[in-house]
């Protein structure tokens, strides 16, 4: 979404962002130990341009949005650094305040549609009620009446039929276009969407993207995309940011990111993706391993234990955490100890011959 | 919907036609002879003669079906029992007649009932009330003060039976104190105020005993459904915390407790035995006990009877409530 050309200048923005995170730090006090789910995160996302925020499980993508929505539990979850959002700063804002730019500055899509609906309330009333929550002065009838215009918006047919529904009696693609009609139903300046097409076919993803693209065209709103599906981030992000065990380890736009890629995890990323354009016998490369303890990180690097490439650093990735430094072209930033003329000799030779998908 | 509670109700009729054969069934399971037990307790009376005059009169000498459908009859349109001057007129609805209370068994019922009645509906009140709102508060302040004394308490309220916790109340409030008086049942219709006041203590000691399960059992729906994903959504469109709580998890937390709570209802309905025994009213529960140790068998099969209503009623009830609460049932 937005234009290719300009994709390069919102890694390093100069004019603040619509969306800018500084430093976030979120951390739950759990029995077993402090779990540092997201450990000094920054990023920025303009109005009109889509941010992809990638990686495995438990990387902290979810935290992240949570943590921009303000839906943290402040009682269970320590959070420090900056989220600002149109200017104001999330971090610390009383639950009352943060409340008011919920579903109106800044709105949410989640990933199962199912679950994330209220069963036992009709679509209707349930999209009425977040329009009528930011519009007290609007009558019940005039919130229905944008419910319904909010459904045909979407792509649901038969609006004023459907409206009476239950959540039940939608298919899952149609359930997750009720879900957008109603976090775009205040206009909100911010979407941030968590895996919004994981719980759906391929097909209905299609459409789904294709949904987002346009109503981002026609309300010109920052969108955060979380998903670990590479294939949708290179569909619609104008910007990737690729997080590892709470931190991000590259960032810059889609091309890239995905094209360019620097850094050994987004490596294995891409190499553990089917290519329909390779040789369909080529074996897929997994990343060895699995993702570490939130609790107890590995030392340094926190992806050296997993690397290929670790014993390459002459020792630095086990002992220093790196930093999320710029590379020689604009806009793309990198976590890595190996220089940046091994990273890109290592990835021509090793990686782009193999074949990745993307 | 409308087919839904038609055909959960037509399956309800179903049912009870069956606990009425089996409860019918019951009258001669008993090793006694029903003519000896109406002929008397001195065994010098009772001659073989007499016994089975009795058993004519009575139509006990009928085949069983065939008296069966005399007591069907009688339910629907009253029928008179006996013959000559034992002849006893047993208006509809007639369940039966004992005879040693000379008297049908449904005026007995008419009497007893209401004060069941009272104790039952006046206790769920407060179980509910207080049990739901307390459990809800408490998943509310998980790990607070509040939530820890709740969760003490109400262990303590379940596992306490009212055969202790009665008693109990009765010395601490009446014999000891004179805060209340020993209650004595006057009906609704006679005495509003005097009804309630003594319906007080019942009303507490199975309301409090209840709200203990109750409270434990909505704690713990309403932290399962604090984790649901539509509750964070409801946070995220900007909801108060009033309607994220009051609104969108409460009405989903509520619904198993509304099971439970039809269920228990019924059950309590067919009689409270204990706590009418400890507060010494006459409710239906007494009743059928006396009538058991008795063998008064008329009676007993009434209130088996309309314990098997009662409970079928309340088994219907919920599933329609369930169909409006929760839209999903309603296909099913």
């Amino acid at each position: 979404m937005g234009t290719p050309a300009s994709s390069a200048s919102s890694a390093t923005p100069t004019v603040d962002p619509y969306l800018r995170v500084r430093d976030l730090r979120v951390r739950f006090r759990t029995e077993d130990g402090v779990v540092r789910a997201v450990d000094g995160l920054s990023f920025g996302v303009e109005r009109g341009r889509t941010l992809g925020i990638v990686g495995e499980s438990g990387s902290g993508k979810s935290v992240t949005s949570l943590a921009v929505l303000g839906l943290h539990d402040p009682r269970r979850t320590e959070i420090s650094g900056e989220i600002r959002v149109g200017g104001r700063d999330i971090v610390g804002l009383p639950d009352a305040e943060c409340r008011k730019l919920r579903g109106r500055d800044m709105a949410m899509v989640f990933q199962d549609p199912l679950s994330a609906l209220h069963p036992y309330y009709s679509v209707g009333r349930q999209i009425a009620e977040a329009y009528r929550v930011h519009h007290p002065e609007a009558g019940r009838r005039a919130a229905w009446r944008r419910a319904i215009e909010m459904l045909g918006r979407v792509g649901i047919p038969q609006p004023e039929r459907r409206v009476d529904d239950y959540p039940h009696e939608f298919s899952g693609g149609m359930r997750q276009r009720v879900m957008i009609a109603m976090a775009l139903v205040n206009d909100p300046d911010l979407l941030v969407a968590d895996e919004p097409t994981t719980a759906l076919d391929v097909t209905v993803q299609a459409q789904i993207l294709d949904l987002l693209a346009d109503l981002q065209a026609e309300f010109n709103s920052a969108i955060v995309l979380i998903t670990h599906d590479l294939g949708v981030v290179s569909q619609v992000a104008d910007d990737v940011l690729v997080m590892y065990a709470g931190r991000a380890v590259e960032h810059g736009s889609v091309e890239q990111v995905l094209r360019r890629p620097q850094h050994p995890y987004t490596w294995g990323l891409l190499s553990s993706v089917p290519s329909l354009h390779g040789d369909a016998d080529a074996d897929l490369v997994p990343i060895r391993g699995n993702p570490p303890s939130l609790i107890h990180l590995p030392p340094g690097c926190a992806f050296h234990p997993r690397c290929r490439y670790a014993d390459r650093t002459g020792g630095r990735s086990s002992t220093e955490v790196p930093e999320l430094l710029p590379v020689a072209e604009a806009g793309h930033r990198v976590a890595c100890h190996l220089p940046e003329a091994d990273r890109q000799r290592y990835y021509a030779d090793e990686i782009a011959q193999v074949g990745v998908a993307l | 919907m409308l087919r839904f509670v038609v055909k959960k109700v037509l399956l309800a009729l179903s049912t009870l036609l069956a606990v009425s054969v089996i409860t019918f069934g019951m009258f001669f399971a008993v090793p006694n002879n029903p003519a000896e037990l109406m002929c008397g307790d001195s065994k010098n009376v009772c001659s073989p003669e007499r016994i089975e005059m009795i058993e004519r009169r009575m139509g006990l000498d009928k085949p069983i079906p065939a008296q069966y459908g005399d007591f069907m009859r009688g339910v629907f349109v009253g029928r008179t029992i006996g013959a000559g001057e034992t002849a006893r007129d047993c208006p509809a609805p007639c369940l039966g007649f004992s005879f040693r209370n000379d008297e049908p068994v449904t005026g007995i019922v008419g009497r007893t009932l209401p004060v069941t009645l009272s104790i039952v509906f006046g206790a769920a009140v407060v179980w509910l009330v207080l049990g739901v709102s307390i459990g809800m508060v408490s998943a509310l302040r998980r790990g607070t003060a509040f939530d820890k004394l709740a969760v003490g308490t109400s262990l303590v309220g379940a596992s306490m039976p009212i055969l202790l916790f009665g008693p109990l109340l009765l010395i601490g409030l009446v014999y000891e104190t004179g805060v209340l008086s020993y209650p004595r049942y006057t009906p609704l219709t006679e005495n509003p105020l005097a009804w309630a006041s003594a319906m007080l203590l019942p009303w507490f000691a199975l309301g409090f005993l209840n709200s203990a399960t109750y409270a434990r059992l909505s704690r713990a729906q309403m932290l399962e459904t604090l984790s649901e994903d539509f509750v964070r959504t409801a946070r995220a469109k900007g909801l108060a915390k009033i309607t994220v709580y009051g609104r969108h998890a409460l009405r989903a937390a509520i619904t198993p407790i509304i099971t439970i709570a039809g269920l228990d209802l019924g059950a309590y309905l067919g009689g409270t035995v204990i706590t009418e025994t400890v507060f010494g009213f006459t409710g239906l529960g007494r009743t059928a006990l006396n009538a058991a140790l008795n063998l008064d068998m008329p009676i007993v099969m009434a209130t088996v009877l309309l314990a098997a209503v009662f409970v079928i009623a309340a088994n219907v009830l919920v599933d329609v409530l369930y169909a409006v609460v929760d839209p999903r049932v309603r296909l099913g």
